[in-house]
């Protein structure tokens, strides 16, 4: 800060900062100072809610968790009885109900993504154009929008069991849900899996043989050919030679309702139908957005060294394009396992509705319930985004 | 010996050896334009060019049209011409074969609107409805002029503004111009401060105003304070980055139905009973917590993409931390993420439809509401009421994005020299 004249004095020392003024103290002292502010709201925060729990007779512990819940849950994939399970049950009926939601909605969304957004990129202007009218409308409104409305104006006013739409494949659609055949699975269909499990360990084998082939003496095999060979056949092979060990069980008229066969409960299809088609508009974007970002001269030099249309695609123009998509795609089935939290809207029992909805107002254990759930989701993400960054990393460019 | 053709001549004898004669016909006059082969330009090159290029394109062509002959006949059929336009109640709607039931949307167009804040006071809402649109057009507006006042008016003064008139005038208000009557003796006072603004409950709230009042909220709260919590994430502080990181990892990983959730069981827990937020306040504080993270992220990326020489030009030049970053760094951030924070405030707009998980009455959970009326209820009375709810979100939604579009054209104009 001295503006003294070149010379003798600007030799001397300037003068110490004091060490209030200095950037180290003054940074420690509001760090300080944010700290012993969130330990006091943390702090405050705790003894506000024992006080407030004590005083409304709520509860504290987990206790509640091994406790008979007396409510009956609709869709369960494993076995639950009002009478005798416990809400710890609950929440494990609830939280698989959420992850098959999401399981099937992730791959419905990018199968229909995927499609929608190469559609858009189509030089058929009639696809393109069809594909955005598609993309903005479903972006442009609400998801809960769109799940009242499959709910309750497309799937509710369906006719009764005894009306029901007959579609092939002795599939029924009616007001109570979708009727679809049962398989029943007979002695000796593990064989069937078994060899599932050797045609795609062999496939893999075969692979990496024929790259090494290939490498060696130019050579191609028809890994194509090989590779669908193995993983039909081979099954196949067992189903029949174990004596076709499967019968379907298909739904009957009874009375008012169906038997037999599997029901689809309409809140599942509403909310599947829902979550697919809103996230597969968003991965749509994010498709065309990653094939737009590989530069024309990738394609280019793709076609001036001969190689076909297919191949073009598959070996220049999709891998980069997939580093470019990977992590918004990511961000998006993420989204659609949070937004399958809407299913509390139309009465699909997933781990919001069952646990911090039916539970949550049975026992009032709202704080020990909400952390529960959000742990939950917050696993998830957590778990999912690992997961993608490590195959991230693995795809990234390699710079050199 | 060798001649060229000289303008003007049509056709001239050149001679290169005396005995051969050959002759060149030089043209110098321009012959006027063929029009283009049918094939190429006009309508039908157009449709060979992006509609039949291939087979497989023809195919596609093809099935779209096939697909758009069968569905939107019926569409147009059920939305326009078999619609009930106007009806006393729903029997002309329950009729078979009746399309779209607009004239309940119409009977129910105050409830889709104003919830059931009282029908005489409905003004209230209109000015402050009002009052935000013109503040909004002017921050909005390319070429409006004090635009930082327009800010300081919508961030701090119209939230006071509006909450006096949507609620009525506060205790503290009303006290003081009771006091002030009483000061004056004067009667008519007294009068203006016993009967102005007459408290209206939130329990009344509902309808679009609620929707747009969530949706403000989020929007106010959630700039400021999304990038506070950038600067602390992006910040040297290991406490107040370790605060920022925890506070939007935790939120961004979870619903926000679970969100709504805590604000509205576990928030009146964590304070002392007799602050306990009111009912409307809880799902506000939520969905603006909410917003806020997904903000943070937005701006951090903004401050992610400021080239690092501006940072360090900025403290060359000795400015504090503060100031470095409100004159130098965040205006460049800021501008660059105009999209981004366009994108997540039209998150936010879709996502105010969820506060009616906790019991408030936004403008989807009305026209949810209203289709069960017995009056109106019929088997289109929901599909129609959706309709009319998708149209409402899509101008809104497809608006700001448009409108981002814009700026980001203009922005981008600016600065490619």
């Amino acid at each position: 800060m001295s503006s003294a004249p070149a010379g003798a004095a600007s030799q001397t020392e300037p003068p110490r900062t004091p060490f209030w003024r200095a950037d180290w103290a003054r940074g420690a002292l509001w760090q300080a100072l944010l700290l012993a502010a969130f330990v006091w709201l943390m702090w405050a925060a705790i003894d506000n809610a024992s006080v407030n729990m004590r005083a409304r007779g709520v509860p504290t512990d987990f206790g509640f968790w091994n406790r008979p819940a007396g409510f009956d849950i609709n869709q369960t994939l494993v076995h639950f009885t009002s009478a005798g399970s416990t809400y710890g049950r609950a929440f494990t009926v609830g939280l698989l109900n959420t992850l098959l939601v999401a399981f099937f909605g992730i791959i419905i969304a990018s199968v229909l993504g995927f499609l929608i957004g190469v559609a858009r990129l189509s030089r058929n202007w009639m696809v393109a154009r069809l594909a955005t009218i598609y993309v903005e409308v479903i972006r442009n409104t609400p998801l809960l929008l769109q799940l009242l409305f499959w709910y309750n104006a497309v799937l509710a006013p369906l006719p009764n069991p005894r009306q029901s739409l007959e579609l092939p494949g002795n599939i029924y659609l009616n007001n109570r849900g979708l009727f679809v055949p049962e398989p029943l699975f007979g002695a000796g269909f593990d064989w069937t899996l078994w060899a599932l499990g050797i045609a795609i360990i062999a496939y893999y084998a075969v692979k990496r043989y024929a790259a090494r082939l290939r490498v060696e003496t130019t050579k191609r095999l028809p890994v194509g050919a090989i590779a669908l060979g193995l993983i039909i056949g081979l099954p196949a092979l067992a189903f029949l030679l174990a004596g076709a060990p499967l019968s379907w069980s298909t739904p009957v008229l009874r009375g008012f309702n169906f038997n037999g066969g599997v029901r689809i409960f309409p809140e599942f299809v509403a909310l599947l139908l829902g979550l697919s088609l809103y996230t597969a508009a968003f991965i749509a974007e994010i498709v065309r957005a990653g094939v737009l970002s590989v530069s024309h001269g990738q394609s280019e030099a793709a076609s001036a060294l001969g190689l076909p249309r297919g191949r073009l695609l598959r070996l220049v123009v999709i891998p980069q394009a997939m580093r470019v998509i990977i992590p918004p795609l990511t961000n998006q089935y993420l989204n659609l396992t949070k937004n399958s939290s809407l299913a509390v809207f139309i009465g699909y029992p997933d781990l919001v509705q069952v646990f911090a909805g039916t539970v949550l107002n049975q026992t009032g254990a709202a704080v020990q319930v909400i952390s529960i759930t959000m742990a939950v989701y917050l696993v998830i993400s957590l778990v999912t985004s690992a997961g993608m960054n490590l195959y991230n990393r693995r795809m990234a460019l390699a710079e050199r | 010996m060798n001649d060229i053709a000289s303008p003007g001549s049509s056709v001239r004898q050149v001679s290169v050896r005396q005995d051969i004669v050959p002759r060149t016909f030089v043209r110098s006059q321009v012959s006027p334009d063929l029009p283009p082969p049918l094939a190429v330009g006009g309508v039908i090159g157009w449709m060979r060019d992006n509609l039949f290029s291939s087979v497989f394109t023809s195919i596609l062509t093809l099935l779209s049209l096939l697909f758009l002959y069968l569905h939107t006949p019926d569409l147009v059929r059920w939305l326009f011409i078999d619609a009930i336009w106007s009806a006393p109640d729903g029997d002309a709607c329950r009729a078979p074969g009746a399309g779209a039931c607009w004239a309940y949307v119409n009977a129910k167009l105050e409830f889709f609107a104003y919830g059931s804040y009282p029908r005489d006071m409905v003004w209230r809402v209109d000015l402050t409805l009002l009052i935000g649109a013109g503040l909004a057009a002017w921050l909005l507006w390319p070429s409006a002029k004090h635009k930082a006042a327009a800010l300081v008016l919508f961030l701090v003064v119209y939230p006071v503004i509006a909450f006096h008139l949507l609620h009525g005038l506060g205790p503290g208000l009303r006290a003081t111009l009771s006091w002030l009557a009483d000061l004056f003796g004067s009667k008519p006072l007294a009068d203006v401060a016993a009967n102005t603004l007459p408290v209206v409950g939130t329990n009344l709230w509902g309808g679009v105003f609620v929707s747009l009042l969530v949706a403000t909220v989020g929007i106010v709260v959630s700039l400021p304070l999304g990038v506070l919590l950038a600067l602390g994430r992006r910040s040297k502080a290991p406490v107040a980055r370790f605060l920022c990181v925890m506070l939007i990892e935790i939120v961004r990983g979870v619903p926000l139905i679970t969100v709504l959730f805590m604000a509205n069981t576990m928030l009146p827990l964590f304070v002392p009973e007799q602050w306990s937020p009111d009912r409307l306040m809880r799902p506000l504080i939520g969905v603006a917590l909410f917003a806020s993270v997904y903000m943070a992220e937005v701006v951090r990326g903004g401050l992610q993409a400021v080239p690092k020489g501006q940072f360090e030009g900025a403290m060359a030049l000795g400015m504090s931390w503060w100031s470095m970053m409100r004159q130098i760094i965040l205006p460049q951030a800021l501008t660059i993420v105009i999209p981004g924070v366009v994108n997540s405030f039209i998150a936010l707009f879709k996502d105010t439809t969820l506060v009616a998980i906790v019991g408030i009455f936004d403008f989807l959970r009305a026209v949810d509401t209203a289709r069960l009326d017995p009056v109106w209820a019929g088997p289109t009375s929901s599909a129609t009421g959706y309709v009319f709810a998708a149209t409402f979100y899509f101008v809104f939604c497809f608006g700001m994005s448009r409108y981002s579009m814009m700026m980001e054209r203009r922005l981008t104009r600016g600065r490619s020299h």
